[in-house]
């Protein structure tokens, strides 16, 4: 379990308060420019070092992705920052947003710095009114001390940062979709390649991270990226903000060492599962894209992207759903699926076409109105969507139905058939 | 995301007042000079905000104007996004969450109790004008959960109680406390802090 001493975000429930000078006397803006003086390089070599992966759930070594943008042409170069987060069960960013935004801010910096971009736009979903209203001001207080601008902390680098807001669209989330909506565009995916760093914002290098992902990086090149790396587990190392939710006793927001058990995380954090760990049914464990994991499972599995995998499932957003045995699982399954039939951008065919199949079918398995060669052809159209559409939304789709089927498929054909011993006592 | 409907009546004109027009330049502001088609989102925003919470056809076209866009490219972007309405919505738009987490939590019961209340169901406003029902997707507070939105304020830790009140409230024209609506702050553990304890004094 992690030391407070080694928590990252030291004010991520807000207790000390968000302004600059807050923000100071916990560490942020200490010594940024001598940070700089280092070098491109040296920051990229350290976030590397670090072992740094992506926080918004695909999990890309974050200093190998920055290391893709040209070092030099005659183009613009951007850093956007995703800070529409909107993966059912994910509240980790809006931490950030509102109480530690000049960890963010900060971060946007170094990491436009050691990317050659000059200016940084923060994509913030459009419901988190107050948390843009808090990260302006922030942006604000930054601008007024001469920590951003033309010579940003007396560094010689110019450095801009912009909050763009969303306005409701789950899908931009995606990084393409990103770039579309920030272009003032109906935010659907764009194939790749051409990657961003390639051709991305405007048609010029562009490097799309997550809040998280950038909000740590001013700390790691403080302490080191080699005491980063030491936290956690090889290829999964550092700390994470987990987000648990659903049946736990007091569902909650805190920052863990990667690679800590599950079980041991929920009890100690979050007061145990409702009704006691016997009566777990089974988590999520990285927002909603993620798999279903069973309670065997859940009892050895830990927090990290290597693991989860294992299991089959996956830490993605470090979104913990946890569901008890009075779940009826079946129709939370189906209200992911409504879910990502409303969320599809209607690009491509699968995903257009399929989630809302899927839909309408798992409201239909929900009651148990459906034949058992259905559960098959529900599992066989989730595996013509996977893979078959130029984003991921498609397999986040799909997975949580594989998961069901995988792990629950008696329960399915029970509903089945109580279905239709209903059905026939009442002919 | 609701179609357009033809029925609704719509203004003659539009226009962004001073106010409103001062705020659009700092947004045209932060984008490249010919990159103005990046500032219809927040100019959309604004222009909702100022058309007490829907966007008429005139204001996209006017919109349109200023990003020098085609009008249908502005359409485009209206309709993909949930956030826009394109119909009238009542004083308060109330936007309950019923995603997993909040679901998990019991949004069922905050749901009846807004029916209740409001008397209305989903994409229905009130008679008086005061109240628009929606269901919302997740709105990102789901350790909060259950939780809804109305307008831009966030009411969390909701029972079938509490919520009942802050209809109460906002009918009185009261403006209800925002966040949790139990006595813990944010996304702490409501059982006492479980990391930077050293804090709980503080």
């Amino acid at each position: 379990m992690l030391k407070d001493s080694d928590r990252i975000f030291q004010n991520i429930y807000g207790i000390k308060g968000d302004d600059l000078e807050t923000a100071r006397s916990i560490g942020d803006w200490k010594d940024t420019k001598d940070i700089l003086a280092k070098g491109r390089d040296w920051v990229i070599e350290e976030v590397k070092t670090s072992g740094l992966r992506g926080r918004g759930g695909a999990g890309f070594g974050t200093g190998l992705k920055w290391s893709f943008m040209p070092k030099e042409g005659d183009r613009p170069q951007f850093l956007v920052i995703n800070a529409d987060e909107g993966e059912p069960g994910t509240c980790k960013d809006r931490e950030i947003l509102r109480n530690e935004p000049h960890k963010l801010i900060e971060g946007a910096l170094i990491a436009g710095f050691a990317m050659g971009a000059h200016a940084s736009y923060i994509y913030i979903r459009g419901e988190f009114y107050h948390e843009a209203v808090a990260l302006q001001k922030a942006i604000d207080e930054a601008y007024a001390a001469g920590l951003l601008g033309e010579e940003a902390c007396g560094s010689g680098w110019k450095m801009d940062v912009y909050v763009h807001r969303g306005m409701g669209a789950y899908v931009c989330g995606e990084e393409g979709a990103l770039i579309q909506s920030l272009e003032g565009k109906k935010g659907q995916p764009r194939l790749k390649p051409p990657f961003p760093a390639g051709v991305g914002l405007y048609g010029c290098p562009t490097t799309v991270n997550n809040v998280e992902s950038i909000a740590v990086v001013p700390t790691i090149c403080r302490r080191g990226g080699e005491w980063f790396g030491a936290l956690g587990k090889p290829n999964n190392t550092g700390t994470k903000l987990m987000c648990v939710s659903g049946h736990v006793n007091n569902p909650c927001t805190f920052e863990e060492e990667m690679g800590v058990p599950l079980k041991e995380m929920i009890e100690k954090h979050c007061g145990g599962v409702v009704g006691g760990w016997d009566n777990l049914l089974g988590i999520i464990p990285g927002g909603c894209s993620v798999p279903v994991m069973t309670k065997e499972m859940c009892d050895v599995a830990t927090m990290d992207y290597d693991n989860l995998r294992e299991h089959g499932s996956g830490l993605g957003t470090a979104a913990v759903i946890v569901m008890n045995k009075q779940t009826d699982i079946i129709y939370a399954i189906a209200r992911l699926s409504k879910f990502y039939a409303h969320e599809s951008c209607g690009q491509c065919t699968p995903c257009r076409e399929g989630t809302g199949w899927i839909s309408r079918m798992m409201d239909r398995m929900v009651i148990g109105n459906a034949t058992i060669e259905e559960i098959d052809m529900l599992e066989n159209v989730t595996r013509q969507i996977e893979g078959n559409t130029i984003c991921a939304l498609g397999d986040a789709a799909a997975w949580p139905i594989q998961g069901l089927i995988r792990h629950f498929r008696p329960l399915i054909e029970q509903r089945i058939a109580d279905y239709q011993a209903a059905k026939n006592a009442a002919a | 995301m609701s179609g357009v409907s033809q029925t609704v009546e719509q203004p003659e004109s539009f226009v962004f007042t001073d106010e409103t027009m001062a705020k659009a330049k700092e947004v045209l502001a932060k984008y490249p000079e010919d990159r103005k088609e990046s500032a219809v989102m927040p100019l959309l925003d604004l222009a909702q905000r100022q058309h007490n919470g829907w966007l008429p056809i005139a204001a996209m076209d006017y919109v349109a104007g200023i990003c020098e866009m085609a009008p249908i490219k502005v359409y485009e972007v209206a309709s993909f996004y949930t956030m826009y309405n394109r119909t009238p919505v009542g004083e308060n738009h109330v936007q309950i969450c019923t995603n997993i987490s909040c679901w998990l939590k019991g949004s069922d019961k905050i749901v009846d109790a807004a029916k209740e209340v409001l008397g209305v169901g989903f994409g229905q406003t009130t008679e008086d004008n005061k109240f628009t029902l929606s269901e919302v997707e997740c709105l990102g507070a789901c350790v909060n959960a259950p939780m809804m939105q109305i307008n831009d304020d966030f009411y969390e830790d909701l029972d079938s109680s509490s919520t009942k009140a802050i209809f109460e409230a906002l009918k009185k024209g009261e403006q209800p406390k925002t966040g949790p609506q139990g006595d813990r702050v944010g996304c702490q553990p409501a059982g006492g802090l479980t990391s930077l304890k050293e804090q709980a004094n503080a």
